[in-house]
């Protein structure tokens, strides 16, 4: 069995869900290569040799230096065919799942994502992934090849073996229509503020609080408990908090002692970032909201009453 | 400029499928569930025709109770629904899916095609590559901030290190987070109004699709196995009697936590 798992990079470095991929992938077995798109990328493709992979394909030129899907779906195409590789595995990630959906459309292959674990069975992969907002465990198989499968965030940790890669390029045009979205502005990783990813304590807000004022509840809270305040995705987008405290699959990811989340619904994409916290507490009004799921201590009640008062209260009793 | 806007109907059964927690305006309407987030895609639509003019058309792949959803972005606004519709699209995946719905597309060959964030059920965020892959047009997706000149389109778009700004020209595809707008609600004249609106089923050979592309001949992956996820430990959950901040500072203060 002959697996490619694409090694996502940013800033010169392999991303660590890829490289989790790519351990994972080496702990089942077969053949297993890396895939490394980009613009001058031999060198990246070489890094991938201290974790196990002993071949990487690139496909390297100007058209593949921004991270856009498109042309990095003629990419795979091409390292696809000239691999032969049954199984093409993705790390979740924002640009990954474009890719990985597109050249399922492109290779007519089966996409399984939000997978949490790969396994063979009977000489085929299968893959777990929790589904209908984590309510059920399902096994999901493909019925062709190749098999393209996205990687939850943080499912596999990456593991440094040493060793070196045999890196071979693959030269691919890509199609007219993959390069005509082109990068305007590149997001640059932003000055670190204060980071969430320290705290001890997070009170975490989402589109429950309102409005952009209504973080001036969590920040309360917060401040009270000595603690950061954090955000989704979904305050983030829409400007009322900044991109930096945001938590979650495109964010990033905290195990404080105690996660409080105030009007927070608990989407997956959410959840990802903040689950393995010590100490989950929901307050929400909706009370099937599926946060109330993975709480170790839910409200449902309206979080304007009950933050205000728990601020008070904490306050009152530290003195 | 014509905007096709892709929707689905998902089940209504829930919380993430409710459309708005607080009033459930569109709920009680009773006329089924539109995906919530599909609702910012049919919103932006609106916006753009309303600064650029033109057609917005709302396209859906599904079953045939799946108009009920559509009704209400045409009571929101939308001009016109397209469902395609037929027995042997049941249990189609991404693959078959993104198919069938790009048939569907070509047919309208619209400027521009608009996507929702994800799908309640399917928790994908994913059909649009898909889809954009079989049109061959250029894709932004997850974008939280949309500009439109008459050429082309602008995205803002979250990706883990902030927002890239992607330009495309048009005809396009455009993913849209679920906090790009606030969604308006239908007025009641919108929700008489929609009533007379032209809706359209197709089956696939109207779309001139492939029948074994589509439904569980089209797919490519399969579920083998159910299970119920592994236990969670014990919880607590309270209701809120005016005493939810009291019994939860006891709580912490018991864990140490404080
Ligand atoms: C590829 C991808 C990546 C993503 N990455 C992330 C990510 O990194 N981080 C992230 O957070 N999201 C991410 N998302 C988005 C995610 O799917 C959700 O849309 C988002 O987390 C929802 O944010 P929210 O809980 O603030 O808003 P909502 O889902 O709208 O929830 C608001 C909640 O507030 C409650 N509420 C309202 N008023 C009150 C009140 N007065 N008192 C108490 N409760 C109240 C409501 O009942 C509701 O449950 C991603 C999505 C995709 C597709
Ligand atoms: N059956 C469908 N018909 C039309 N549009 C759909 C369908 N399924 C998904 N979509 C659109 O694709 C988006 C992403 O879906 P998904 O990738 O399944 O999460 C949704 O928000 C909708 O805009």
């Amino acid at each position: 069995m002959s697996t490619l798992v694409f090694l996502e990079h940013h800033g010169g470095a392999i991303q660590k869900g890829s490289l989790g991929v790519l351990a994972r992938a080496l702990a089942v077995g077969g053949d297993v290569a890396g895939v490394v798109v980009g613009h001058g990328v031999a060198e990246v493709a070489a890094s991938a040799g201290a974790f196990g992979v002993a071949t990487v394909y690139t496909v390297d030129g100007p058209d593949f230096e921004a991270p856009l899907p498109q042309p990095r779906v003629d990419a795979l195409e091409a390292v696809a065919a000239a691999s032969g590789a049954e199984n093409i595995l993705f790390a979740a990630s924002v640009l990954s799942a474009d890719i990985a959906a597109g050249l399922a459309a492109r290779l007519d292959a089966g996409l399984n994502w939000d997978v949490t674990d790969i396994a063979i069975d009977g000489g085929k992969l299968t893959a777990r992934r929790p589904a209908l907002g984590d309510t059920v465990l399902v096994t999901v198989g493909w019925t062709s090849t190749p098999r393209i499968a996205l990687v939850r965030s943080g499912s596999f940790e990456p593991v440094e073996t040493g060793g070196t890669a045999a890196v071979h390029d693959v030269a691919v045009t890509p199609r007219e229509f993959s390069t005509a979205a082109r990068m305007v502005d590149q997001a640059h990783e932003e000055a670190s503020g204060p980071s969430i990813e320290d705290a001890d304590v997070i009170v975490a807000g989402g589109r429950g609080l309102g409005t952009p004022e209504g973080f001036r509840l969590a920040e309360e809270l917060a401040a009270a408990l000595g603690g950061a305040v954090a955000a989704t995705r979904a305050v983030v987008d829409a400007g009322w908090y900044p991109y930096s405290t945001q938590v979650g699959q495109t964010g990033k990811s905290v195990s404080p002692k105690l996660y409080i989340a105030l009007g927070i619904s608990g989407a997956i994409q959410h959840k990802v970032g903040m689950q393995s916290s010590g100490t989950i507490v929901a307050i929400n009004k909706d009370a099937n909201a599926p946060i109330f799921d993975f709480a170790d201590f839910g409200v449902v009640g309206d979080l304007n009453a009950v933050a205000p008062k728990l601020a008070d209260l904490v306050r009152a009793r530290k003195g | 400029m014509k905007i096709a806007v892709c929707v689905k109907q998902v089940p209504d059964t829930g919380p993430a499928r409710k459309l708005d927690p607080v009033t459930n305006r569109l709920d009680r309407s009773g006329e089924g569930a539109l995906n919530a987030t599909d609702v910012n895609a049919v919103e932006e639509a609106l916006r753009i025709k309303e600064a650029h003019g033109g057609e917005v058309v709302v396209v859906s792949f599904g079953p045939t109770r799946a108009l009920d959803s559509l009704r209400k972005a045409l009571a929101m606004g939308a001009d016109r629904a397209v469902l395609i519709s037929d027995e042997a699209a049941a249990g189609s995946d991404l693959v078959a899916t993104s198919y069938a719905l790009a048939k569907g597309l070509e047919r309208e060959s619209a400027d521009l095609v608009l996507f929702g964030q994800q799908a309640s059920d399917s928790d994908g965020a994913v059909l649009w590559a898909a889809v954009a892959e079989r049109l061959r047009r250029p894709l932004v997706s997850q974008v939280a901030g949309l500009e439109i000149d008459g050429a082309s389109v602008t995205g803002k778009r979250q990706t883990e290190f902030g927002y890239d700004v992607i330009s495309a020209p048009l005809p396009a595809v455009v993913a849209v987070s679920d906090a790009i707008n606030e969604p308006r609600y239908p007025s009641l004249k919108g929700i008489m109004g929609a009533k007379s609106k032209p809706t359209e089923t197709l089956s696939l050979a109207d779309i001139g699709a492939e029948a074994d592309r589509v439904g569980a001949s089209g797919s490519r992956t399969t579920v083998l196995e159910l299970a119920p996820p592994p236990a969670k430990g014990d919880q607590i959950k309270i209701e809120d009697d005016g005493s939810a901040a009291e019994q939860l500072v006891e709580w912490l203060a018991g864990r140490k936590l404080l």
